[in-house]
């Protein structure tokens, strides 16, 4: 089989597996989301928390809890990192510096893992586990919970409450993320992914050297990595471990998991609106960006030019010879257009072109299909902005789904827009604008503006992956980064709730032949190009003097 | 007295088609608004519009820079960039010079007025007031000749009133005591008899006033709709400034990573040049929309003023494109006035010519709308001429009373009656005929159907019977199919029995009828249909239709109606015509998409913009990104200063379409929407690289564009 037809069958595979999952697993989850039961262990940790589960909360209760809870996170990941020199089964690894603590701990509850460290190097099991770990998973079901309650604000009328935040974070926990994640470790494992709390190991390499391996629980991490769409490998290497991520059948079943929950999450939304459509409308608006991404990002690569790639017919600096340049590209594409950040190969290889698709992947806003529960609600403020000038195009006040769009849903809706372009621009400027700034750059050129574009489109977007090339373990780089992955995230949570709380307390209005259907493909259509149109007028400028301008010679 | 409300060019626009059109703008009259304009660039009134403000304030700093060091490049730039502010200030200067004329001669109307004021004690005397002293309660009487000072109601009296100045219809209305004709308006004239009015309005803020203060657009407050918009607006303004000023630091880099290429005049060691940056930023925020926006929001309420309706808020306007349950008086809306002969139903042998002629004899003396259509009728259906009474020597005409509710003619010892059947069969009876059960039957029939018969007869003999149905207006049927396909559902609102109404309503179309409606029943009705999330419009003229116009989102009061509608009411329309609601409905959604499509356009302007300022900037310095100047422009500055005409020239050219509004044609969303998205989205993508190129054709002849 020829290698673009390895590719083919790769993508194909796993666009067939994503499809066969939509409805069973975006059914389970609006059963997880609107049931009325409350299981023991459940009970057990509402206790412990002291909520009322049947309680139900308005915006701004639901949105203090969110931050309430993101906030003790970060503070017991911080201080876990500070001291776990003195805990069992450190490794014997130092406490990790207060600024690469501090980015650590933001990077982790916001969903983002982006690592300045290097996992074997400065992480003890018990930070890994009891720290970063448990994030990974309750920082994607914040993420699925305020996408939740978003929806409950859609389908809800004339209702002051969107659901109790403890409940959903809970229930999306135990009974979505770990389950799963259960069983994909045990796959890994079979795979050859290892799981152990073993001490370090050495042996002698072939050329007579000596080599040290830190173990680690890495199946299990690496489930949940990819599941959650965090994307912090448990080593520095990340997917591309041999470890993490053993074989290409392994590497297709992790780009399966990040990619099934936000692509799964339309179906819940359709289910909970009350119209089935609305879901199918979505998800394909995510599907036909994704893939014309992706189709893009490994047309760049296949094509690449170059001495040394048309002297070994392929592209491969920065890849792994397990994974070859197409399921790179795949894997690349699909941890981009989530906000997972994971990767199996070294993005700064990646030809300047098609780099710059993965950075634009990013700024899309991570919506095709982005992050658990993130790119959801992502894509439905993106509709609601489409909504709002393709309303007025047919001569009524735009309405979503029976809610109408007004001055208060515009403002926040324009808000939310504005925070992550603002903050990446900003940020790459302050950057670019500063010798500390700059000094993190592996490469000079326009090449070298693309590391700094690209980290911090990645961090204000909540992704995580790095063009390998930048260095930024740096005090000011850890701080800066850091600042755009708290902003990054929870500005557009408190928005998206402010947003839910004015929608969920409207009385819908009937739908009628005068209203714009929202299911249809020409508002697919709208609003794939409202959102690639959007992000393209907004980072054009940058783009030209980063990928553009070394990819176009 | 004619005023310029009736001979606004937009009255004759309105197509048979259904399609919403506008008046013409012209050329001239931009000139005139041009030095309105110009005062407009204080900008103490600038910042109203944050877009323009940013613009201005550009244009401003350029100033600055070129006159620091002049070039002919900057020099250039500098007078577009003034030019794109004076054309949005011309835009608005232009919509609001339109309403300007008409309150001029409103204003004339008003002046100068007195009244005569009767004392509270004694209604013998009075005192001679000026009229702006009235306050509500005063009372006051009005002669032949005078002018009415005030808003009120008519509590003695009756008088023939000119009304023209308010709806510049000429001929005179009758208002009376009591009723639903008993409203006068402040500044029309009483033509004949005398009349006391109770003064109804506070000082100043006469209906003459709000008119006045309307078409001026004084107190214009921004809709709902419109602040939605202004908020989008000035997030995507932030992002383009963002996305400029963020520019510069990535641009200084990338300049001193190839030190060894020249400075341009736009992309020097310190960065793109201030003059080039700020071209870029005015080309990138929404200038098009931001500069027409408040235009079309003035032009809207003006075409509802060249229909003479009174908008009394935008709000009620921009509800009325949201309207989805439009309730309708039957009589006058969806029916002719006046019920018509339709049918001549012979009995006893008599056939339908004998009938038909001796229905049209004894209808010839009967002026009565009916009496009217049965000769009518008689002519279509039987080719009977008509004759004129005095045709007919010897003839004897007994005309119709309320009394007698008969009709008919004496002619050559003939006598030939028509009227109710009651009274015709008592007739017949009198004078020794005796009706047969088939008449009984047929009036029954006709009775059940929802029609009015009248009986035609003889001395001595039933003839035969007249159907007199309600006729339904031509294209009823067709306009609320149109409503349906807008998504809207009409309700027919009538004091008929349920029989009657269904009948009516099966046949002109309409979704939903209420029968034996009183107040009540059409006040259930809107909070019923508001409950369910709808927007719902209606039209009254009556006090008690009052309460139902203060509940319904869009009323309508006709100006022939009582003050207490008129008050209720969020629009009044001067020709008092019910059916004009579904013009309003039209006006409110073509106010909306041309806010939509221009907002679309102007956003769709921008990717050709940036393909001519991005490798005008970085060329020089990365000459592969040459590769998107696929308009080949002929230099850098030729590249930017085009670009920057064209986002001018474009304001000027869209003025006329934002005075007039975008074409509407009633349709579903899916269709309206397809259509505006490959008018404005398309368009909005292809024109520029047109535009652009053509422009850069032309200037790059002029000194300093190489």
């Amino acid at each position: 089989m020829s290698s673009s037809a390895a590719g083919l069958l790769f993508i194909g595979s796993l666009l067939v597996a994503l499809a066969l999952c939509y409805r069973p697993l975006g059914d389970y989850m609006f059963r997880v989301y609107t049931g009325a039961g409350h299981s023991r262990i459940e009970l057990m940790l509402y206790r412990l928390v002291g909520v009322r589960p049947d309680g139900e909360q308005r915006w701004g209760v639901y949105a203090r809890s969110v931050l309430a809870f993101s906030a003790v996170s970060i503070l017991f990941l911080y201080g876990l990192q500070r001291v776990q020199n003195h805990l069992f089964l450190s490794l014997g690894m130092k406490p990790v510096e207060p600024a690469l603590a501090w980015n650590t701990a933001v990077s982790f509850v916001t969903n983002t893992n982006w690592q300045a460290y290097s996992g074997e190097a400065a992480m003890g099991h018990v930070v890994q586990t009891a720290g970063l770990a448990v994030q990974n998973f309750v920082s994607a079901a914040v993420g699925m919970a305020v996408a939740i309650a978003l929806v409950r604000g859609l389908a809800r009328g004339r209702s002051g409450t969107l659901g109790n935040f403890w409940v959903d974070l809970v229930r999306g926990t135990v009974r979505i993320l770990l389950p799963i994640a259960f069983v994909a470790a045990l796959v890994l494992v079979a795979g050859g992914a290892i799981q152990t709390f073993g001490d370090h190991f050495t042996w002698a390499t072939l050329t007579g050297g000596e080599q040290t391996f830190t173990p680690a629980a890495a199946a299990s991490q690496e489930a949940i990595k990819d599941l959650g769409t965090n994307g912090g490998g448990i080593f520095n290497a990340n997917s591309a471990h041999p470890f993490e991520n053993p074989t290409s059948w392994t590497n297709w079943v992790t780009i399966f998991l990040l990619l099934v929950i936000a692509t799964s999450l339309p179906r819940t939304f359709g289910r909970m609106v009350g119209d089935d459509r609305q879901g199918y409308a979505i998800v394909s608006v995510m599907a036909i960006i994704a893939i014309i991404s992706i189709g893009l990002t490994n047309w760049a690569e296949l094509s690449a030019s170059g001495t040394v790639p048309q002297a070994i017919g392929q592209a491969m600096e920065g890849r792994e010879s397990r994974f070859g340049v197409s399921n790179s590209g795949m894997f690349a594409s699909a941890t981009t257009l989530t906000s997972t950040g994971s990767v199996n190969s070294f993005h700064d290889s990646y030809t300047a072109l098609g780099g710059g698709m993965l950075i634009f992947n990013m700024l899309l806003g991570e919506v095709a299909p982005g992050g658990v529960g993130a790119g959801l609600y992502g894509i439905l403020i993106l509709a609601v902005i489409t909504v709002f000038v393709a309303g007025l195009m047919v001569g009524r006040t735009p309405e979503y789904l029976g809610k109408k769009i007004g001055p208060r849903e515009i403002k926040l809706a324009s808000l939310y827009f504005l925070v992550t372009p603002v903050l990446v621009l900003i940020g790459t400027a302050v950057a670019m604008a500063t010798a500390a700034g700059r000094s993190a750059m592996l490469n000079t050129g326009p090449h070298g503006l693309s590391e700094i574009l690209y980290a911090y489109t990645s961090a204000s977007n909540n992704n995580g992956s790095a063009f390998a090339g930048v260095s930024a373990n740096t005090t000011f780089h850890n701080v800066t980064l850091g600042l755009c992955m708290i902003f990054g995230r929870f500005l557009p949570i408190v928005l998206v709730l402010a947003l839910t709380g004015s929608l969920a307390g409207q009385a819908p209005v009937p739908a009628s032949a005068g209203t714009l259907p929202t299911h249809r493909p020409q508002f697919v259509g709208l609003l794939v190009g409202v959102t690639v149109i959007l992000v393209a007028l907004t980072f054009l400028p940058a783009l030209a003097l980063g990928p553009l301008a070394e990819g176009l010679l | 007295m004619s005023t310029p409300v009736l001979e606004a060019p937009g009255r004759s626009a309105k197509k048979a088609d259904g399609r919403i059109g506008g008046g013409l703008i012209d050329p001239r009259q931009m000139i005139r608004s041009l030095p309105d304009a110009l005062k407009k660039l204080n900008p103490a009134t600038m910042w109203r519009n944050p877009v323009m403000f940013i613009v201005e304030i550009g244009a401003a700093f350029t100033t600055i820079l070129a006159i620091v060091d002049p070039s002919w490049f900057a020099w250039a730039i500098v007078v577009w960039l003034w030019l794109t502010v004076v054309f949005a200030n011309l835009a608005e200067a232009v919509a609001e010079g339109r309403g300007k004329a008409q309150a001029a001669t409103l204003r004339a109307a008003k002046r100068d007025t007195t009244a005569r004021r009767l004392r509270s004690d004694d209604h013998s005397k009075w005192d001679v007031v000026g009229a702006s002293e009235l306050k509500q309660g005063d009372v006051v009487v009005v002669e032949a000749g005078e002018t009415i000072p005030g808003d009120g109601d008519v509590i003695d009296g009756i008088a023939s009133v000119d009304e023209s100045a308010i709806t510049g219809e000429s001929a005179p209305v009758i208002r009376e005591s009591g009723g639903d004709r008993s409203a006068v308006t402040g500044g029309t004239k009483v033509l004949s008899d005398k009349i006391i009015i109770r003064i109804t309005q506070k000082p100043g803020e006469s209906f003459v006033d709000r008119m006045i203060a309307l078409v001026e657009g004084a107190n214009r407050q921004k809709t709902p709709n419109e602040i939605a918009l202004n908020i989008l607006l000035a997030a995507l303004t932030i992002i383009f400034l963002v996305a400029t000023a963020t520019m510069q630091p990535l641009a200084i880099y990338s300049k001193s990573v190839n030190p060894g290429v020249p400075d341009s005049l736009a992309l020097t060691t310190d960065g793109v040049s201030g003059i080039v940056l700020i071209s870029l930023i005015v080309c990138l925020i929404p200038t098009t929309i931001g500069a027409l926006l408040s235009a079309i929001g003035i032009a809207g309420m003006d075409r509802l003023v060249q229909r003479n309706v009174l908008a009394m808020s935008g709000r009620a306007v921009e509800a009325a494109g949201d309207v989805s349950t439009l309730l309708l008086d039957k009589t006058g809306t969806i029916t002719l006035g006046n019920r018509q002969a339709s049918e001549f139903v012979p009995v006893d042998g008599v056939t339908e010519r004998q009938l038909a002629e001796a229905a049209q004899l004894s209808s010839l003396a009967d002026e009565t709308p009916e009496g009217r259509s049965i000769v009518v009728y008689a002519k279509q259906a039987y080719g009977l001429r008509e004759r004129a009474p005095g045709e007919l020597a010897h003839a004897t005409w007994v005309p119709f009373t309320a009394q007698t509710r008969m009709s008919g003619v004496n002619l050559d010892g003939r006598e030939v009656r028509k009227g109710a059947a009651t009274a015709v069969m008592k007739w017949v009876r009198d004078h020794g005929g005796h009706p047969t059960d088939e008449v009984g039957h047929l009036v029954d029939g006709i009775s059940a159907s929802g029609g009015t018969p009248l009986v035609v007869a003889e001395k001595g003999r039933v003839l035969g019977v007249i159907h007199l149905k309600d006729v339904v207006k031509q294209g009823m049927r067709e306009r609320f199919d149109e409503m349906r396909r807008m998504g809207i559902r009409t309700v027919m609102i009538t004091g008929d029995n349920p029989l009657t109404a269904k009948a009516i309503a099966d046949e002109a179309g309409v979704d939903d009828f209420l029968a034996e409606a009183t107040p009540e029943d059409k006040l259930t009705l809107i909070k019923q249909e508001q409950q369910g999330g709808r927007l719902v419009a209606m039209t009254g003229d009556g006090t008690n239709d009052a309460p139902a116009l203060a509940q319904s989102d869009v009323g309508v009061a006709m100006n022939t109606g009582t003050s207490a509608a008129k008050e209720a009411g969020n629009m009044v329309d001067l020709d008092s015509n019910p059916t004009k609601l579904i013009e309003i409905v039209a006006i409110g959604k073509q106010l909306l998409i041309t806010r939509g499509a221009l907002t679309t356009f102007s956003i769709a302007n921008d990717v050709a913009k940036y393909f001519a300022i991005i490798p005008a900037m970085f060329a020089a310095v990365y000459p592969g990104l040459d590769a998107l100047n696929i308009m080949r422009l002929a230099s850098p500055q030729s590249a930017i200063l085009s670009a920057v005409v064209f986002n001018a020239i474009i304001i000027v050219a869209l003025i006329p379409l934002a005075l007039r509004g975008v074409r509407y044609r009633p349709s579903s969303a899916s269709k309206l929407l397809s259509r505006n998205l490959y008018l404005y989205g398309l368009g909005g993508v292809i024109v520029p690289f047109i535009g652009i190129k053509l422009i850069d054709l032309l200037i790059h002849f002029v000194p300093g564009m190489s």
